[in-house]
């Protein structure tokens, strides 16, 4: 298991907005082929965190690094370099993210999502990208929605075609923000099955929720984030079987 | 649970109208015959008093001269719109930039062109040859690549352009602005996640759906730009409706039919623009809604068919 290469390497990673200091010192190593799930109280941290692995927000210190290539920085003869915006761009390519909010493009149908990335960002031919949709939209069960608008769609429907959308471009890494949060709990479970089939493939994941069952299940790494710091990590059933401060107890306490 | 329960319980019941005695509204009958006498009272007065010269009008709604002076009209509304919108666009982009110059720059201009009025800037656009004799482009203080003589380049038609289109640029900058800020910040998230640059997600996320909020106003701006046409007298510019118009009217001794003629003109072209206003608004509600509403053509044949089968 350790002998697979590091994906996510975390050192010291620090993130303030103004005085409020929302990551203070992140450590983190996630291998290839691993899911990492991440808990934790609101405002810990957690999708700071995990939108600085994309780069949607900057670090302000320590280290992060994809593949052992730094995020937003290029590091030439020791000196360090700010990445211009296409390289950042470039990065986040082979990176997907699914949104607790969804944010599917509402102006373009299920199939026109899923298109969009390869179309704009890769130049991809559109009757290719579009039959390369329509089969990822089978992937998640939503073969026959790719004419539906996002609005005709559940909630739960909508967050399977936005992983789908991740998908096209090909990632080598998903991050999940709360997939499940804004949904009603009946369509919770179709899709944290698509992550779990998702995670059986060998995708290298990083879950950000409040599903403790999914991390026990699925998960091989669960880390506790607690006041922007990583409070407990081990492997899920053994952490949470065991864990050993007071408030990774009272979180369970509460969410369990 | 026994297993003889019938299968789908969930069966829907029974429908029976809820017959009722409708309300009456006696209040509305008593305005609504207020209303319809003074219509009445218009409709007489419009067909019977002779000084509104409908003869007069019906002589010259087609000739020659107002008919070019509609199509003056039109080309300067079209035109001065699409400089508008494209200026108003970059102005929109330039103001949302995190660089000072870029947004301090549209800040200015649309300072300047939004407080000063219309008729003065045409004014100064045509007398624009009074201050500079020659347009050159070169560096500043340096060695000059051309030079224009500004009577042939600002000829009355080009100055009313550049009046009209620069002072709707000011306006339309800031209903763009307003449609991109609109749009819900996730959605530049989901796009540049995916690895969209900045450009690439205002093209095909942000803008598509900023139309929503940009096409009403827009259309707005538009109907009152047909209007302001009138206005390039400033210039002057002597070829387009209202001026023909008023020019016959005064030769005929007849200014208030012929002034009426030029209304008559411009309701039909509004009307025009109002109806295609509806069409792209509908276009653009694409996805923000569950259902398009029907066009009056489709709610129309609906009326026909159920009329048909009760």
């Amino acid at each position: 298991m350790s002998e697979k290469p590091v994906k996510v390497l975390a050192e010291n990673v620090h993130k303030a907005y103004g005085r409020n200091e929302v990551l203070r010192g992140i450590d983190m190593e996630i291998r290839t082929g691993e899911v990492a799930c991440i808990i934790g109280p609101s405002g810990g941290g957690k999708s700071t965190f995990l939108r600085c692995i994309n780069h949607l927000e900057k670090i302000d210190s320590g280290r992060l690094s994809v593949d052992g290539e730094l995020i937003g920085y290029k590091q030439r003869s020791g000196k360090l370099y700010e990445m211009h915006d296409k390289e950042v761009a470039e990065q986040r390519r082979s990176i997907g993210m699914v949104f607790q909010r969804f944010n599917l493009f509402p102006h373009m149908t299920a199939a026109e999502n899923v298109m969009c990335g390869p179309v704009v960002v890769r130049r991809d031919n559109k009757k290719i990208a579009r039959e390369r949709a329509i089969e990822l939209l089978g992937k998640v069960g939503l073969g026959d929605r790719g004419d539906s608008y996002p609005m005709q769609l559940s909630g739960g429907q909508q967050q399977r075609v936005a992983i789908a959308r991740a998908l096209a471009m090909d990632p080598d890494l998903m991050l999940f923000d709360e997939p499940t949060s804004a949904l009603d709990p009946e369509l919770v479970g179709e899709v944290l099955d698509v992550m779990r089939r998702l995670a059986e493939s060998g995708m290298t994941m990083i879950v950000v929720t409040h599903e403790i069952g999914f991390a026990r299940q699925v998960g091989d790494l669960l880390a506790f984030i607690d006041k922007g710091v990583v409070a407990e990590i081990g492997e899920p059933r053994e952490i949470l079987a065991n864990p050993q401060s007071k408030r990774f107890q009272d979180f369970l306490g509460k969410v369990l | 649970m026994s297993t003889d329960a019938p299968e789908d319980v969930a069966q829907p019941r029974e429908k029976p109208p809820i017959e009722a005695v409708p309300v009456r509204h006696p209040g509305r009958w008593v305005g609504a015959a207020i209303v319809a006498l003074f219509g009445a009272m218009l409709v007489h007065s419009l067909l019977t008093n002779p000084n509104w010269g409908w003869s007069l009008i019906g002589e010259w709604i087609f000739s020659p001269p107002i008919v070019r002076g509609v199509g003056v009209t039109i080309l300067l509304t079209v035109l001065s719109m699409i400089i508008g919108l494209v200026l108003g666009i970059v102005l929109a982009i330039m103001r949302l930039s995190p660089n000072p110059v870029l947004n301090g720059t549209s800040w200015l201009f649309i300072w300047a062109f939004r407080g000063t009025p219309v008729y003065v800037q045409l004014f100064l656009w045509a007398n624009i040859i009074a201050l500079y004799t020659t347009i050159s482009l070169g560096v500043p203080f340096g060695p000059e690549f051309f030079t224009l003589d500004t009577k042939t380049l600002i000829p009355a038609f080009v100055a009313a352009l550049l009046g009209l289109g620069l002072n709707e640029a000011a306006y339309m900058s800031e209903i763009v602005r307003a449609g991109i800020l609109s749009v819900d910040e996730g959605q530049e998230e989901a796009a540049t996640a995916l690895g969209m640059s900045r450009m690439q997600t205002l093209r095909h996320i942000v803008l598509p759906q900023a139309m929503r909020v940009i096409v009403p106003p827009t259309g707005n701006e538009t109907i009152s730009m047909l209007k302001t046409t009138s206005l390039v007298i400033a210039i002057p510019l002597t070829t387009e409706l209202f001026f023909q118009a008023s020019a016959i009217g005064n030769r005929l001794f007849q200014p208030f039919p012929m002034a009426i003629l030029a209304s008559i003109w411009y309701l039909a072209l509004t009307s025009v623009l109002m109806v295609g206003q509806y069409y792209i608004e509908r276009h653009y509600a694409k996805g923000a809604m569950r259902e398009l509403p029907p066009t009056p053509i489709q709610k129309w044949r609906r009326k026909l068919h159920l009329g048909g089968a009760a």
